[in-house]
């Protein structure tokens, strides 16, 4: 899968996305996903959480490991996805799209500028991966 | 082969009469008795023994098959300590009968203590706490006490390494602290400019596992230990991997404050199951006043408990008695068995091993996870070269050494390395058994290579083939329902 040119990513695999309304969309990356294997929970940050950037907001477990998503910005949580909690898998399936994890309205707008361009988060993957 | 649950095997009315007690029994009132029978299942006495012989041959144990489980250290508990440790003078033992009938319990304790004192070069042990997470607990919550005793309320963070046991985050959380986790260079050790930048006047303590995890000893642990004492913290060492240095090296002497240890890794005792596990804890002066209760004393040449009279400032009791007693024994006859020139043998042999696997498994084509480090009581190969050049994972050797007939090592932990075995051999398996092991592992290298969809649908020669792990997690369907009978 390539990556979307579109998203902004964390060194730890999480992604992105700035939506037109100014609030912002994260979730985790395919490589995270393929690297987890399959996900059998997602616990994910309840709305009107306030969190910083870099803080633990969500844990994904999988056959193989529980792992922390780390937020990519600061700012309050205005949605998550509710359906994961059935069907985590949708986050194996469709990282970019159904899988998202939580919409966050951000409070300091230039944290987004700091994060990865999909080209830089592929080099880490890259890096990663000899 | 297919084993029927012992309840698909009940049919109405059979019964093992020899089983059933001779009378009623006399000192429970009637309205106390049940009138209606227990849902049961109704079988001969023979089907029960065939039942459950046949269920404990389906076992992969350490009395069958070579089990080189990686962080759990799942060697031979010689036969010796169970005998011993069965004896009716322990078993009929009352835990509330008087000190002065049990004195020769009393001394086993009090000497298994001091053995352990010395082997870890601490200054008190007890060995309360139930089980190693309990141990862990204990830990901890006396590092909180020490600070708290002093009025240092604000150290409340635990610093924990990403090659830490898995345990210890879960640990300081339960106390109530807040995890700090720093990395790991490439080479192993910690990174110890990231732990200069996170030590402070919040931090309560580091927790570590030496060697750690990713099977290689933590070389600059005197630096570690003087950068957190100078800090205002504590070291806390996880005894998960001591069988690595047990004799050789003493934690008390690297500068720990506190260990917990698992009686049942190193000591030798039953574990895996469920337990029952100890999780005896060692502490350095500073944390003495604090021990969780009880432990043994010895006043001129009598034993007796110390409590909260003697030791006030305690963080109190973790179990109604005396932790579990009967493995506590276990590991006193296999302590006296070995003596002090046995313990080094321990770490010699559980070394000697692992790096004689580690060597021959590299000459068969599989890559070490950290190639330059001698290896410590166990090592990790990583599985990612294979996983890219041909499409097999970890979990398929795991699954197809199965059918080789040896229990898989660790997969997947620790966390960092790629498609990871964590194999650990230990002190007690023969040459002859880590060389079947070797030809296993290049059997089934080979097979990736020719015939990978093999090792996918590993294990082929088990009563039970690969299980679909993602649907056993999600649907948890644990109960036999009667109507589907």
């Amino acid at each position: 899968m390539t990556t979307p040119a579109n998203l902004k990513f964390l060194k730890s695999h999480e992604w992105a996305r700035t939506e037109s309304d100014g609030t912002v969309t994260i979730g985790i990356s395919d490589h995270a996903q393929n690297a987890l294997g399959d996900l059998v929970f997602v616990d994910v940050p309840e709305v009107g959480k306030t969190l910083k950037s870099g803080e633990a907001c969500a844990v994904v477990e999988s056959v193989k490991a529980a792992s922390d998503v780390y937020s990519p910005v600061s700012g309050e949580v205005v949605a998550n996805n509710d359906a994961l909690s059935a069907t985590p898998e949708l986050i194996n399936t469709d990282p970019y799209g159904a899988g998202w994890i939580a919409r966050i309205r951000p409070t300091n707008a230039a944290e987004i500028a700091q994060l990865l361009d999909a080209a830089a988060y592929d080099q880490v993957v890259a890096a990663e991966a000899h | 082969m297919h084993e029927k649950l012992i309840f698909e095997h009940s049919r109405t009315g059979r019964t093992a009469t020899a089983q059933f007690p001779a009378a009623e029994p006399a000192d429970i009132p009637a309205g106390l008795r049940r009138t209606k029978r227990p849902l049961l299942p109704e079988v001969s006495e023979l089907q029960a023994v065939r039942h459950f012989t046949r269920l404990s041959q389906l076992n992969f144990s350490i009395d069958t098959h070579f089990y080189p489980l990686g962080s759990c250290t799942m060697k031979y508990n010689p036969r010796a300590c169970n005998t011993l440790a069965m004896l009716p003078e322990f078993l009929s033992r009352h835990p509330y009968s008087p000190d002065a009938t049990g004195q020769g319990f009393l001394g086993c304790l009090y000497e298994l203590q001091e053995m352990l004192r010395e082997v870890t070069g601490m200054q008190g042990v007890s060995l309360t706490p139930m089980a190693g997470a309990q141990g862990e607990f204990a830990g901890v919550a006396m590092m909180r006490a020490y600070h708290q005793a002093r009025g240092d309320l604000a150290r409340v963070e635990i610093i924990v390494p990403d090659a830490a046991h898995g345990t210890n985050p879960a640990t300081a959380t339960m106390c109530g602290c807040k995890v700090v986790e720093i990395p790991s260079l490439p080479n192993g050790d910690i990174d110890i400019d990231a732990l200069k930048r996170v030590v402070g006047p919040a931090t309560a303590g580091i927790m570590l596992t030496n060697p750690s995890t990713l099977g290689v000893f933590e070389r600059r642990i005197a630096e570690v230990a003087g950068i957190v004492h100078d800090a205002g913290g504590l070291l806390y060492y996880d005894g998960a991997n001591l069988n690595a240095i047990l004799g050789k090296v003493r934690p008390g002497d690297m500068g720990f404050d506190v260990i917990h240890m698992n009686l049942h890794k190193t000591f030798s005792t039953p574990h895996g199951g469920g337990g029952p596990g100890s999780g005896a804890v060692g502490v350095g002066k500073r944390l003495l006043p604090f021990m969780p209760i009880p432990v043994v004393g010895k006043e001129g040449n009598q034993y007796r408990w110390l409590t909260e009279k003697d030791l006030p400032q305690s963080i109190g009791r973790l179990s109604g008695f005396m932790g579990n007693a009967g493995v506590l024994l276990r590991a006193y006859i296999y302590m006296r068995m070995l003596g002090r020139a046995g313990m080094q043998r321990v770490s010699e042999y559980a070394t000697l091993n692992a790096n004689y696997l580690l060597a021959r498994l590299k000459a068969a084509g599989f890559d070490a996870a950290y190639s330059d480090r001698r290896a410590s009581h166990e090592f990790i190969i990583t599985l990612k070269r294979q996983s890219r050049d041909l499409g097999v994972s970890a979990m398929d050797f795991a699954k197809r050494l199965l059918d080789h007939g040896f229990h898989a090592p660790t997969t997947y932990f620790p966390l960092l390395v790629p498609e990871c075995l964590l194999i650990e051999p230990t002190e007690t398996e023969a040459k002859e058994e880590l060389d079947a092991f070797v030809d296993a592992m290049a059997a089934i290298l080979a097979e990736a290579g020719t015939d990978p969809d093999k090792l996918h649908s590993a294990p082929h020669t088990l009563p039970v083939r690969r299980l679909d792990d993602v649907r056993a997690a999600k649907q948890l369907d644990l109960t036999w329902k009667a109507a589907q009978a």
